[in-house]
C-alpha cells in the first residue's frame, strides 16, 4: 500500500546547492585542542554544573545534569580537565555569551564506563525514555527540543503515527543525507525503537526526491515484518516543516497554537533516530553529530564532530581560508543565523556551517502589497499585513493575524520584490509581544509585593499605636538607643570610607 | 516595472498610427508633468528623490492616463489630472504602496467629470473620416483649446461607446446603427487594433510571469458572461460581448489596470473577486449608466472595496479551527 | 433596474459596515478607568510622576488632575497606551522628568555596613538583610525605581544593566534609514 501525499500551500523551488557536499564521504574530526560545551544545547532549561575546575573527566561522562523536566544532561566528549565554567560565546546572531564547561583535551580520549542494553524490546517505555534522557538526546534537525518529553508525550497520548524527517528541505545542507547514506541500519533500528516506546500504529520514514541514495540505504535495512514505510516527498521548501510534512504525509493539519501530538502524531529527525540507537544499543551518550561544511570553502562535505569543537576547526578542515569578504552562517541558508566570528563550538542543534560571500545591503522599498508572499506562505499567513502592522508596532493585530502561527522559513523574505526583511519584523514583534508579557507580569508582582508591604507597615503602626496607649514605658526592641545607632552609623561611614579611598589608591 | 512600460510601447504606436497621433504628445506631456509632480512630493515629503523618480510607477501611471483621455485633450486639463493622481491619490495616501486608488484612474476620473465637455472631443479613426485633425487643428487643440478651432464637429467623431449609447438614447435598435463604420467587425475600426496589440502585449507580460493570468481572465470573463447573458436577452438593447471585450479600455484595463498589485486586493480570493467586480460593474455602467464607458469608475468602486475584500477574504491559517 | 442595483449595493455595504463595527465595539469594554489605567502603568513605585506610587498616579489620571506623561520608567510604551486608554493626545515625556535608563540596583557588598536604610526606602522589599549584616537586592524583584540610592549613607548602590543572555536578547526592528 503506498500513501497519498497531499499538498501544502505555498513554499518554494529553491536552488538546492546540495551537489558540492552530498557525494563526498564523511570525515571524522580530529581531537581539538579544547572542549567548549554550552550547558544550554536544547529548549528548555540549561543543565547544572556537576564538575569543577581543576577536575579530571572523561569521554562520555555526564558533567552537568538536567534542571528540571524540558532539561537534557550534557557529557563530555573527550578526556582532559576542566579548565573553566564560565560565560563563553555561542552560535547566536547577536554573539552573545552563555554558561560553558570548558575541558582542556588530555589527548587520551578515555571513554567513561558505559551500560549497552541487549534486548530494548524487553524495557518498558519509561525505562527507554530515561535511557534516551540519560544520553542527552535533544533533537538533532534544529530546533534542539528534548527527545525524551516528545516519547513520554508518546505514551502518554495515543499515537497514530510516527514520523521520522529525513526530510532535508533546506538548501545546503546535506549532513541527514549523508548520515543516512552512511548509518541507515542505525535510523531505521532506531525508528523501531521509538516506535516500541511510543507504540504508534504507523511508522513512515520520509526523505526527499532528490536523495535516491539515501531512500535505497533505508529500503536495504526494513524488513518485511517491519512495517515502516519509506516515503518520498516533492522537494519543494519547506517540506522538511514539521507541520508541513506532516500535511504531506497524513493530510492532517497542527491546530494553531498546538503540537503534533493533539493530532496523534510524532515526528523525530533521523539523527535523533540514529542517537536513540547508539544510546540503547551501546550506552553511547551524545557526544558528536554530522554537519554540513559548505559555500565558499575548498572542499565542501559532511564532518563527523565531536561537540564543542569550536566551528573554527571544522572550517579549517574544509580548506576555508579567513577573509574579510566572506560570512559564516550556522544553520540553512533560510532559517540560520550569521554568527560574528567562528570561535564559537558546534552543538546539538549545529547542523550546517555555510561560507558565504558578503553582498552589500539591497535598499528596502514600500511594500507594494503585490501579494507574492502571501502566495509562498506554507502556513497562509498575509505577511504583508503583518509586516505593516509590526512596523506600525500594533502588536494586537499581529496577534489577530495570526503572528505565533508564523514559522519564520523565509519564503516571504525571499520572494519579496522591495527586499524587505519580512522575518525580521516578525521577529521583531513576536519578542515586544513577549516582552510586554514579561514586563506586565513583573509590573503585576510589584504591585502585589508593594501592596502587601504598605499593609504590613500600617498594621505596624496601629500595634505601636495600641501599645503606645496601653503602657507608657516602652522599650525599643534591640535595646540601642538613638544615640548608640547614630554613632554606630558614624563609625561604620568612617570606616567604609577609608576602606573605598585604600581601594581607589590600590 | 519596466517589462510593463516596454509593454505598452506597442500599443501606444499603433494607437498613434491608426487612429490619432495626438496620443503621443499626450503620453510625452504626461510623463513629463508626472516626473516633475513626483520630483516635488519626494522632495516635499523627504525622500530620496533619486530612489523613487525613474521606478516606473510614476511613469506607467502617466501612460495608463494619456491612454484613457482623448488624443486632442488641451494640455492644462492633461497636467490637472496628473497632479490630481499623483499629488493627491498616491502621495497624499503615503506614496507608492499606499493608495487606496489607482491614481490613473483617478485622474482620468477627475478630469471627466471637471471638463466634460473637453474631455469629450474625439478624433476621427483615420481610415474613416477624411475630416480627422491635422497638424496644425491637433496643435491648437492640445496648446489653445476648443475655443480655438471654428468647427469642432468637422474634425471630431463619437467612438463606438458614445455613439452607441447616444443611439440607443434615441431609442435606434442595435442592429440598425452598428451597420455605420465606426463600428468595424466587432468594436470599432482601428481601435480593435489597438485592443488586440494590448492583449498581445497583456499575453507577453503573463508569459514573462509579470504579472498573473487570473485577474485579467477574470475581468474579461465576467465582463464577456454578463454581456453574454443581456445579449442573448435583447440583443436590441444590449452590445454583443465581442464589442465590450474588445473595446480597448477592457483589454487595456484588464492587463493593465486592474493588474496593479498597489490598489488591488492582496488575498487570492480578493483578487478574483476584485476583478470580477471590475468586468461587472464595466458592464453596468456602460449599459445603464450616465458614461458611455465605465471602466475607470468600476476600478474606482472597487478600489474602495478592497479593504472590505481584504478582511472577508483572509485565508484559513494551517490548523486554524474552522469556524461553527 | 438602475435603482434596483444601487438599492441593493447600499444594502449590502450597509450590512457590512454593521458587521464590521459589531467586531470592533466588542474590543475594549473596562468598566472601572483607574484600574485600566493602573494596569499600565509600569509598577514601580518610584514616585517620580509627584505621586505616592502608581496607583495615586492612575487616580490623579483618571480625575484629570495628572498628565498622562509623567511616568519616566514607563517611557513612550505607556504614554502610547494611556493616550489610547483616555484619548489624551500623544506628547513626550514632560520636561522636568528625566527618561528612565534600564537596570537593577546591585549592592556592592563589600561596602555595605548594613543600616538598613535601603531596605526601608525599597517601595517592593526586593532587598533583604538584617542590622548589621550585609544586604542585598533580589534582581528579579528590583523594579529599577532608584529610592534607594539617595537613603544609603556609603553610596554603594549602584544601578546595573544586566548583560544580555539567553533569556533576555531581543530582535530589533529592521531599520530602513532611507525611508524613515
Amino acid at each position: 500500500m503506498t500513501r497519498t501525499l497531499h499538498r501544502f500551500s505555498g513554499g518554494l523551488h529553491l536552488d538546492t546547492h546540495k551537489h558540492e557536499s552530498r557525494d563526498v564521504p564523511s570525515m571524522l574530526v580530529p581531537l581539538p585542542g579544547q572542549i567548549i560545551l554550552p550547558l544550554k544545547q536544547h529548549i528548555g532549561l540549561a543543565a547544572r554544573p556537576l564538575v569543577n575546575p581543576g577536575e579530571r573527566v572523561l569521554k562520555g561522562q555526564i558533567i552537568a545534569e538536567p534542571e528540571g523536566y524540558v532539561s537534557v544532561p550534557v557529557h563530555a566528549t573527550t578526556s582532559g580537565v576542566v579548565r573553566d565554567i564560565g560565560d563563553y560565546h555561542i552560535p547566536h546572531p547577536f554573539g552573545i555569551r552563555e554558561p560553558c564547561i570548558v575541558i582542556d583535551a588530555d589527548g587520551l580520549d578515555e571513554l567513561f564506563p558505559i551500560e549497552a542494553v541487549t534486548d530494548y524490546a524487553a524495557l518498558t517505555p519509561q525505562a527507554l525514555q530515561e535511557i534516551i534522557r540519560d544520553r542527552g538526546i535533544a533533537g538533532l534537525g534544529g530546533a534542539g527540543f528534548p527527545a525524551h518529553v516528545k516519547l513520554k508525550e508518546g505514551v502518554d497520548n495515543a499515537v497514530d503515527t510516527l514520523i521520522i524527517n529525513g526530510v532535508e528541505c533546506e538548501p545546503y545542507i546535506t549532513c541527514d543525507d549523508r548520515l543516512i547514506r552512511e548509518k541507515a541500519m542505525y535510523v531505521v533500528s532506531g525508528a523501531r525503537m521509538i516506535r516500541h516506546a511510543v507504540n504508534a500504529k504507523h511508522c513512515v520514514i520520509a526523505v526527499e526526491e532528490d536523495m535516491p541514495e539515501a531512500h535505497d540505504a533505508l529500503a536495504g535495512h526494513i524488513t518485511a515484518h517491519d512495517d515502516i514505510e519509506l516515503v518520498r516527498v516533492p522537494t519543494r521548501y519547506p517540506a522538511g516543516g514539521e507541520k508541513q510534512l506532516i500535511q504531506v504525509l497524513t493530510g492532517k493539519e497542527v491546530p494553531s497554537g498546538g503540537f503534533s501530538i493533539n493530532i496523534g502524531i510524532i515526528v523525530h529527525n533521523v539523527a535523533t533516530a540514529a542517537a536513540v540507537y547508539r544510546a540503547v544499543t551501546r550506552g553511547e551518550p551524545l557526544i558528536s553529530r554530522y554537519v554540513t561544511v559548505t559555500g565558499e570553502v575548498k572542499t565542501p562535505r559532511n564532518l563527523q564532530v565531536l561537540l564543542g569543537t569550536p566551528v573554527s576547526d571544522c572550517l579549517k578542515l574544509c580548506g576555508y581560508e579567513d577573509s574579510n569578504d566572506t560570512r559564516i552562517i550556522v544553520g540553512g541558508p533560510m532559517m540560520g543565523t550569521q554568527v560574528r566570528d567562528c570561535n564559537i563550538p558546534v552543538t546539538k542543534t549545529t547542523n550546517c556551517i555555510i561560507v558565504r560571500r558578503k553582498i552589500p545591503p539591497i535598499q528596502e522599498l514600500p511594500c507594494i502589497r503585490c501579494g507574492r508572499c502571501a502566495d509562498v506562505c506554507p502556513v497562509n499567513l498575509l505577511p504583508q499585513q503583518l509586516y505593516l502592522y509590526a512596523k506600525a508596532d500594533r502588536f494586537d493585530e499581529t496577534r489577530q493575524h495570526h503572528l505565533f502561527d508564523c514559522i519564520e522559513c523565509g519564503c516571504c523574505s525571499c520572494v519579496c520584490p522591495s527586499h524587505i526583511p519580512l522575518v525580521q519584523y516578525y521577529r521583531y514583534a513576536k519578542f515586544e509581544i513577549a516582552l510586554e508579557e514579561q514586563r506586565r507580569q513583573g509590573a503585576t508582582r510589584a504591585e502585589q509585593r508593594f501592596l502587601n508591604r504598605k499593609r504590613r507597615l500600617q498594621q505596624r503602626q496601629e500595634v505601636k499605636q495600641k501599645q503606645k496607649a496601653g503602657s507608657t514605658t516602652t522599650a525599643t526592641e534591640s535595646g540601642d538607643t538613638d544615640a548608640d545607632r547614630k554613632a554606630f552609623v558614624r563609625a561604620a561611614v568612617a570606616r567604609t570610607r577609608s576602606r573605598k579611598e585604600r581601594g581607589t589608591d590600590r | 516595472m519596466r517589462e510593463v512600460v516596454i509593454a505598452l510601447v506597442p500599443g501606444i504606436l499603433v494607437y498613434a498610427l491608426v487612429v490619432h497621433w495626438g496620443v503621443l504628445v499626450q503620453c510625452l506631456l504626461a510623463v513629463l508633468f508626472a516626473l516633475a509632480a513626483e520630483a516635488v512630493m519626494l522632495r516635499v515629503r523627504g525622500l530620496p528623490v533619486k530612489l523613487f523618480l525613474f521606478d516606473y510607477s510614476v511613469i506607467i501611471t502617466a501612460l495608463l492616463y494619456a491612454l484613457c483621455i482623448s488624443p486632442l485633450t488641451p494640455w492644462w486639463i492633461n497636467l490637472c489630472g496628473i497632479l490630481f493622481a499623483v499629488m493627491l491619490v498616491k502621495h497624499a495616501y503615503g506614496g507608492l504602496g499606499g493608495n487606496l486608488f489607482n491614481p490613473a484612474m483617478a485622474g482620468f476620473v477627475f478630469v471627466l467629470l471637471s471638463f466634460p465637455a473637453d474631455m469629450n472631443v474625439w478624433p476621427a479613426v483615420y481610415s474613416l473620416h477624411s475630416g480627422s485633425p491635422g497638424l496644425l487643428d491637433t496643435l491648437a487643440l492640445i496648446f489653445s483649446g476648443r475655443d480655438s478651432i471654428a468647427d469642432i464637429d468637422a474634425i471630431s467623431a463619437a467612438t463606438p461607446l458614445t455613439h452607441m449609447q447616444s443611439q440607443l438614447g434615441g431609442m435606434n435598435m442595435i442592429g440598425e446603427f452598428t451597420t455605420d463604420p465606426r463600428y468595424g467587425l466587432v468594436a470599432g475600426t482601428g481601435l480593435e487594433w489597438v485592443a488586440i496589440t494590448f492583449l498581445a502585449a497583456g499575453l507577453w507580460l503573463v508569459f514573462r510571469k509579470i504579472i498573473a493570468w487570473q485577474m485579467p481572465a477574470t475581468v474579461i470573463a465576467t465582463l464577456f458572461l454578463v454581456s453574454l447573458v443581456f445579449y442573448g436577452f435583447d440583443a436590441g438593447v444590449y452590445a454583443s460581448p465581442l464589442f465590450h471585450v474588445f473595446t480597448v479600455s477592457t483589454l487595456l484595463g484588464a492587463f493593465f489596470i486592474v493588474t496593479d498589485p498597489v490598489s488591488s486586493a492582496t488575498t487570492a480570493t480578493g483578487r478574483l473577486i476584485f476583478a470580477a467586480g471590475v468586468g461587472l460593474m464595466t458592464w453596468v455602467i456602460r449599459s445603464w449608466g450616465a458614461y458611455p464607458d465605465g471602466f475607470a469608475f468600476a476600478v474606482l468602486f472597487m478600489n474602495a472595496l478592497v479593504p472590505l475584500l481584504d478582511h472577508f477574504t483572509r485565508p484559513r491559517v494551517l490548523g486554524e479551527a474552522v469556524d461553527n | 433596474m438602475a435603482i434596483l442595483t444601487l438599492i441593493l449595493l447600499v444594502v449590502i455595504l450597509l450590512l457590512a459596515v454593521v458587521y464590521l463595527d459589531r467586531e470592533d465595539h466588542t474590543a475594549s469594554d473596562d468598566p472601572l478607568l483607574v484600574d485600566a489605567i493602573n494596569r499600565q502603568l509600569p509598577q514601580t513605585q518610584c514616585g517620580e510622576c509627584g505621586y505616592d506610587g502608581c496607583r495615586p498616579y492612575a487616580e490623579a489620571i483618571a480625575n484629570g488632575c495628572a498628565d498622562i506623561n509623567r511616568c519616566p520608567p514607563g517611557g513612550d510604551i505607556t504614554i502610547q497606551s494611556l493616550s489610547r486608554l483616555t484619548g489624551h493626545t500623544l506628547k513626550p515625556l514632560a520636561g522636568d522628568l528625566t527618561p528612565t535608563s534600564e537596570g537593577v540596583a546591585v549592592i556592592d557588598e563589600d561596602l555595605c555596613i548594613g543600616c538598613l536604610k535601603c531596605i526601608r526606602a525599597c517601595p517592593v522589599d526586593a532587598i533583604v538583610g538584617a542590622p548589621k549584616l550585609m544586604h542585598t537586592v533580589i534582581e528579579s524583584e528590583c523594579t529599577g525605581c532608584k529610592l534607594c540610592l539617595p537613603p544609603c549613607p556609603v553610596d554603594c548602590i549602584s544601578m546595573v544593566k544586566p548583560p544580555l543572555n539567553l533569556r533576555d536578547w531581543h530582535w530589533a526592528k529592521p531599520a530602513n534609514p532611507l525611508l524613515e
